[in-house]
């Protein structure tokens, strides 16, 4: 009995170390990713809703194998994933409990999305502590990965400093004889970020502008803006830099046109993009537009299959067309799936981290590549144009766009962006 | 000089925009000692109701012109459904319990009133700009102004001027102030308190929702608008004493004011100001400038 016992152990320990050595893997038939995004508050319309639509819209496609080449393989790393849409409103205290909440008790396989940058700046070390690999969707304060080494954290689309450098070329080029400027940002790790890089930039490329000494930093979500309207109509800046999003922005679209403000001076909006199919005849012609790199209506007439296939859809599905929240969301769940199929989708936090860090894709309007932080920060072109009601077609469109490189208005790998861009943006290939 | 008219127009702009909001607050706080917190969903309500109703009277081809009677009937519907619910319904059942109990229920009636903006609105934006730009915009100390923005200044005066006529010139008005004085003492004398008590608090939520639906115009209508508003305007409360109208509009002068100049001369320091203001005035002057008198009870 006894030897039978023994003979019966040692066979199912060799079976079992066979099995192991073999590395018989439990393929996951599905994950669950979690998706936070503004689904309430004044960031919610022009922001969250594209946003999670975006996502969404990518997730269903991957699951059913219905992306163009070469992403046409089914699931993420073959297993379906389920959204757990979350509202990322409520302030970083509220998200880091909520974060926790995923990963400790919700088991969550990824986290993917966040606007705010002052959530992602709140979460980036906790997911560190976690060991939970977390993507980053839009925000964009570059301080995430300057100010640390991250193991678990990315991000797939440049940060505020390429925003901000790519702005103030494009401003250099379209407006040589522009003498001052001012700017007006929300009071926060992202306004306070982009109107820096914005101001040191024009310091170095246009040293015989100068900054006003009363710029404004209202707020987040102030929606009042009278004061500030007249502060800059008297300033003799004759630009006007914003970083505003969400209703923020469209609130200061309504109240500076009202009262004149962008037929005197020059606006430079690089969150812009959101408001182009929102406010349609509402939105006045002139404004310099970004959306925070090569999105929304600025890659409306790129013709990858990618591209067209992310528009064409999203407008099926939602009448409208994507903006670029829609896209930036769109393009982190396309590097979800990367990992996965790269890792498999029973791979573990590291194992999906690993497959990420460094590499580079194609995106559905722009190449991706996982160059800065380590690999962790993406490193896309940038660009801007002006906004031109077209009243044929009934829609705005942009005119004179133009990209810069991700080479040329991203500091190289190692290099913090504010040393960067003081030091003369060395080694920029424009 | 131009400068100077600036800041006083934006300061009297941004005062008119609080008096308005805090107005109804303080006089359902002076009569009901109800600190309202849901009086921002007023604020919210007024505002999201105006923009509907514009956007869709433009969309059937209706004259704009037609936007400011909306603006009005707007505030009056909502505050007269809203606040007789909420009075009737949640509030009127709590009097005889603890203050901060009230407010509490205030706050989650709040939260609620902002959830049920969701779901009756949805989370896109409305925007209901017709009538600013009907009233296109002028010249003025060197600037565009726009005329919709200064019209706020005469629509907080007509407030202001109302609240003091119906207070000091009415029966209605003598009543108030008895029951705001000693309630116990109004019961006895014959006055309908619960009466005044309902008709008081849809009065205030009736200002609350002119703030939202004046505003409306001016800014992209989303959800959590609410929230700004209530914030500033217990600021404006404390600082002009809680329960006065005339402590209101002190206070909406106050913080508008310092908040342009502020604006103007030292951006950084525009979000200090407001709450510097009330810090000072609660050092010096705990009850706020303007607080009514309270009787000593023996």
């Amino acid at each position: 009995m006894t030897n039978k016992l023994l003979k019966g152990a040692l066979g199912f320990a060799a079976v079992s170390a066979v099995a192991l050595a073999g590395g018989i893997a439990h393929a996951k038939d599905t994950i669950t990713i979690a998706v936070p995004s503004f689904l309430t508050g004044g960031a919610a319309g022009p922001f969250g809703i594209p946003a999670m639509n975006g996502a969404k819209m990518v997730t269903d496609a991957i699951n059913a194998g219905k992306l163009p080449a070469p992403y046409n393989t089914k699931g993420f790393g073959g297993a379906t994933a389920s959204v757990i849409p979350l509202d990322e409103g409520g302030g970083a205290t509220k998200q880091v409990a909520e974060y926790r909440n995923l990963v400790e008790k919700r088991n969550v396989d990824a986290i993917v999305g966040y606007i705010s940058s002052g959530n992602c700046q709140a979460l980036a070390p906790v997911a560190e502590e976690l060991k939970q690999f977390t993507i980053f969707a839009t925000c964009g304060t570059p301080r995430i990965f300057e100010e640390a080494a991250r193991k678990y954290v990315f991000r797939t689309m440049g940060h505020a400093t390429a925003d901000n450098v790519a702005a103030a070329m494009y401003v250099k080029e379209k407006f040589p004889d522009m003498k001052g400027y001012t700017g007006i940002n929300q009071n926060y790790a992202w306004g306070q970020d982009s109107w820096r890089d914005f101001d040191l930039t024009l310091q170095q490329i246009m040293p015989n502008t100068k900054a006003s000494d009363k710029t404004q930093f209202p707020k987040i979500f102030a929606g009042q803006y009278g004061s500030e309207i007249s502060a800059m109509s008297l300033d003799k800046a004759d630009l006007i830099h914003t970083s505003f999003w969400g209703g923020d922005l469209e609130a200061f679209i309504f109240q500076g046109n009202a009262r004149g403000l962008f037929k005197k001076k020059i606006g430079v909006f690089t969150v812009g993009g959101t408001a182009a199919y929102r406010l349609g005849k509402k939105l006045p012609n002139g404004l310099v537009l970004g959306a925070r790199g090569p999105y929304g209506i600025l890659v409306k007439d790129r013709p990858s299959a990618l591209n067209q296939w992310f528009i064409n859809t999203y407008k099926d599905i939602y009448g409208i067309y994507p903006s670029g929240p829609a896209y930036q969301y769109g393009q982190a769940i396309l590097a979800a799936k990367i990992a996965y199929d790269k890792a498999g989708s029973d791979a573990s936090n590291e194992q999906l981290a690993n497959a990420l860090r460094g590499i580079t894709f194609e995106s559905f309007s722009t190449t991706v590549e996982m160059t800065l932080g380590g690999g962790h920060q993406a490193a896309t072109e940038n660009g801007y144009g002006i906004t031109e009601y077209d009243s044929e077609n009934g829609e705005n469109v942009v005119k004179d766009v133009k990209f810069y490189p991700a080479s040329c208005v991203l500091p190289p790998e190692g290099q913090n962006s504010v040393d960067w861009i003081k030091g003369g943006m060395k080694g920029a290939k424009c | 000089m131009e400068a100077a008219l600036t800041i006083l127009l934006d300061g009297l702009q941004f005062s008119s925009y609080l008096f308005i909001v805090s107005a109804g607050l303080t006089i359902i706080f002076g009569v009901m000692k109800i600190l309202n917190v849901a009086h921002g969903s007023f604020y919210a309500w007024g505002a999201y109701t105006a923009a509907f109703f514009i956007g869709k009277f433009s969309d059937m081809g209706l004259p704009d012109a037609l936007g400011f009677l909306i603006i009005v009937a707007a505030a009056i519907v909502v505050g007269v459904i809203l606040g007789f619910i909420i009075e009737q319904g949640i509030l009127k059942h709590m009097y005889e319990r603890d203050e901060v109990l009230i407010v509490l229920a205030t706050f989650g009636l709040f939260l609620v009133l902002e959830d049920i903006i969701l779901i009756a609105f949805g989370t896109d934006p409305y925007f209901a700009y017709q009538p600013m730009a009907l009233l296109d915009s002028v010249e003025l100390g060197g600037i565009t102004r726009d005329v919709y923005g200064m019209t706020l200044i005469g629509v907080a005066a007509v407030v202001a001027v109302g609240c003091w006529w119906l207070l000091n010139k009415t029966k209605w008005g003598t009543l108030l102030k008895a029951v705001i004085f000693d309630r116990e003492m109004g019961i006895s004398m014959g006055i309908n308190v619960p009466l005044v008590y309902t008709l008081t608090f849809i009065g205030g939520a009736i200002l609350g929702g002119l703030g939202g639906a004046y505003i409306a115009p001016t800014i992209s209508v989303a959800p959590g608008l609410g929230t700004e508003v209530i914030v500033l305007s217990f600021a404006v409360v404390v600082v002009g004493g809680m329960g006065s109208i005339a402590g209101a509009a002190i206070g909406s002068l106050i913080i508008g004011i310092l908040r342009a100049i502020a604006v103007h001369e030292l951006p950084q320091v525009e979000l200090f100001v407001v709450f510097a203001v009330m810090a000072i005035v609660l050092v010096f002057r705990p009850e706020g400038l303007f607080a009514p008198a309270k009787p000593r009870k023996i």
